[in-house]
């Protein structure tokens, strides 16, 4: 749970495309393997039940070995379980590009050091369909610059100016840079009504 | 300019701005449970931090407790490990936890507010998204993860980006079989469920006005299935009344001090709203879900839309959808036969709920091919409806009659679906999978509804059954 944090400006590796909107956390990991007191082992669950119905690009081998998922709207929906990008991250996903993603889900990346841009959903289509034709292909996800590049097309995508601080100077993994507030912490406790008993 | 009541809360406890241009926000109220914490417990071991607010942090068991047989250790080994993780941490850390046995017991979106703990112009967190919740009593409530679960416990504060303001005004009365859960499953199909990304919901209008505490709760509680990570309604006269005697209110002189002070946090007449929207409470049905996502609902009198009249993008999600649940475009939900009728969950699992599904459950029974259960949402809701006698309605109806936990919500527990299963159920989430059966179906709908499904055997409109 506690890494190391480090800078991340930018993640490079080849990608995996994965269409559909509203994908929620209850399907990335299904909640019975929520039924344990670590993170460990969660990659070897990530989409268990999709990927028991149909043929899923988490199985496909022309995707192993990719570090950015590629997805569409609402990334990341429903239940706040962190385990969903743990068992992404420990699967080996580095970086994650959609059209849109929850808000919980999101913050719980970034504190994990997984950063995610939001690009336009036609981008993402073309990337995703470029993807499947050249999946050996790597691609770039731009922290710093807020873009994607795959060969000589350069997407413009967004991340909210506080995730990207956090992660370009590697404060995403927090709670050091909270404690820093010292007194401030204290003092805003003293000033609310309901813990000075109104 | 007036404020919001976000604004108004979100000012008052800010530590400071962070060099990420983030807000360092203290958070008055940590609520805790098994799944998301121990891991955060073990980060402060490992760093020798101690909880920096244990008197601001309460712990119980909510979502892997199994609801019948209740003897520990438990029968699922992993389960066991939690409850035993859970017990550990609080004692180390001088966490309350109020445990199975304990009459504050039960889903920690429940107890907050009936201990009184949950109060207008908190910040309160929780590792679970439907801590939106407590946004009912006009606190500003937040779903996280597990590492900022470890940086509430640490520092009691979350660095988080501020929201903007959604007011979204109901008005008009409710029709007879209407509830606070058509309202907003109503709202959600209209704004979608990726429509409040980035947005706090503000929940105003007279009709809302009008809501007791528990149906505020249902409301604010599916937020997060619109996509809004808080929702509010500002406080009232039945916000103060709801707290007043409560263990943990405020009372005497401090009461009516508290009272003039949360009094002042409701949004300003000329606040400032990033966005407005009103609905007309009058017009509405009853709801029932037919997709995969809580959006996907129509009203129980229309059919299931047809992919291809829906605009070219939405096709393919509307058609995966129809794939799964085994439904045909334009048919009706009314008739769909269900196996499985659930009652509960921190949506709906609150005395008032299980007062309406007993009204329409007394004197009748249970559809011979259905397995039907009640949930009640606390240790303390169950003993309330069981003085009433209604454990007696349900039990003589056949449904089963539990014990306080998340149970079928959410497939964590020994209460779960089993294959292709189609559930009529008063939770929140009809994700696939979600009850616990990888291929089980779930439509979501009012306690009421639900009550009326179990009885016919399939879904019905509970208007021609309630008076």
């Amino acid at each position: 749970m506690i890494e190391a944090t480090h800078r991340i400006a930018s993640v490079e590796g080849t990608a995996l495309p994965l269409r559909g909107d509203d994908i929620d956390t209850d399907r990335i990991i299904p909640a019975r393997y929520l039924r344990t007191i670590t993170f460990e082992g969660m990659e070897h669950h990530v989409f268990e039940d999709d990927r028991r119905t149909s043929a899923h690009p988490f199985d496909d081998p022309r995707f192993q070995g990719a570090r950015i998922l590629l997805v569409n709207g609402n990334f990341g929906c429903g239940s706040s379980r962190e385990h969903a990008p743990q068992a992404l991250r420990d699967w080996g996903i580095r970086g994650i590009v959609a059209g849109s993603f929850a808000e919980i889900f999101f913050g719980n990346c970034i504190t994990i050091g997984i950063p995610c841009l939001a690009a336009d959903l036609a981008d993402i289509d073309w990337l995703q369909r470029a993807i499947g034709r050249s999946p050996q292909e790597p691609v770039v996800l731009d922290v710093a610059k807020g873009e994607v590049r795959f060969g000589d097309r350069v997407i413009r995508a967004r991340i909210p100016d506080g995730a990207r601080s956090q992660l370009v100077t590697g404060g995403w993994n927090g709670t050091a840079v909270l404690l820093e507030a010292g007194a401030a912490i204290e003092s805003t406790a003293r000033k609310l009504p309901y813990l000075t008993g109104f | 300019m007036g404020k919001t009541l976000l604004e108004k809360v979100w000012d008052l406890h800010t530590v400071r701005t962070l060099p990420t241009g983030q807000t360092q926000l203290f958070i008055g109220l940590h609520l805790v449970h098994e799944v998301t914490s121990p891991q955060a417990f073990d980060a402060l071991r490992i760093r020798g931090w101690n909880v920096a607010f244990p008197e601001r942090t309460f712990a119980t068991v909510d979502h892997i407790v199994p609801t019948r047989e209740r003897k520990r250790p438990f029968l699922d080994v992993m389960a066991e490990d939690m409850m035993a993780a859970l017990e550990r941490n609080c004692r180390e850390f001088g966490v309350p936890l109020w445990n199975l046995g304990d009459e504050r017991q039960g889903i920690v979106h429940v107890i907050g507010p009936e201990t009184g703990l949950t109060q207008p112009g908190l910040t309160i967190a929780c590792g679970d998204s439907h801590t939106s919740t407590h946004g009912a009593f006009g606190a500003i409530a937040l779903g996280i993860g597990t590492s900022q679960v470890r940086d509430v416990l640490a520092t009691q504060c979350l660095a988080i980006e501020p929201l903007r303001v959604r007011r979204i005004r109901v008005n008009g009365g409710l029709p007879r079989g209407v509830y606070a859960k058509d309202v907003i499953l109503a709202i959600i199909r209209r704004l979608g469920v990726r429509g409040g990304v980035g947005y706090a919901y503000e929940y105003a209008g007279d009709t809302v006005g009008r809501m007791s505490m528990d149906e505020r709760m249902t409301m604010c509680n599916m937020s997060i299935e619109g996509g809004a990570r808080v929702g509010y309604v500002n406080p009232d006269e039945t916000t103060f009344r709801f707290l007043e005697g409560r263990r943990f209110a405020p009372a005497g002189d401090a009461f009516d001090a508290a009272r003039a002070w949360w009094s002042s946090l409701a949004s300003d007449p000329d606040a400032r709203y990033d966005d407005d929207v009103e609905l007309n409470a009058a017009a509405l049905t009853p709801v029932v879900t037919w997709g995969t996502n809580p959006g996907q609902s129509v009203g129980v009198d229309e059919s299931i839309p047809v992919p291809d009249e829906a605009p070219e993008a939405e096709r393919p999600g509307l058609k995966d959808a129809l794939d799964y649940m085994g439904f045909k475009p334009g048919q009706g939900v009314e008739g769909v036969k269900i196996d499985v009728a659930f009652i509960g969950s921190c949506t709906n699992a609150r005395l008032s709920d299980l007062r309406e599904a007993a009204r329409i459950v007394r004197g009748r029974r249970v559809a011979p091919h259905v397995k039907a259960l009640v949930v009640p949402g606390s240790a303390s809701v169950l003993h309330a409806a069981e003085r009433e006698g209604l454990d007696e309605v349900f039990r003589e109806a056949g449904f089963d009659w539990r014990e306080a936990g998340c149970s079928m919500c959410l497939g964590m527990n020994p209460d779960k679906l089993e294959g292709r299963q189609v559930c009529a159920s008063s939770s929140n989430r009809n994700f696939k999978g979600r009850q616990g059966s990888p291929t089980g179906r779930t439509l979501l709908m009012s306690p009421a509804m639900v009550a009326a499904a179990a009885l016919a055997g399939e879904v019905v409109d509970v208007r021609e059954i309630v008076q």
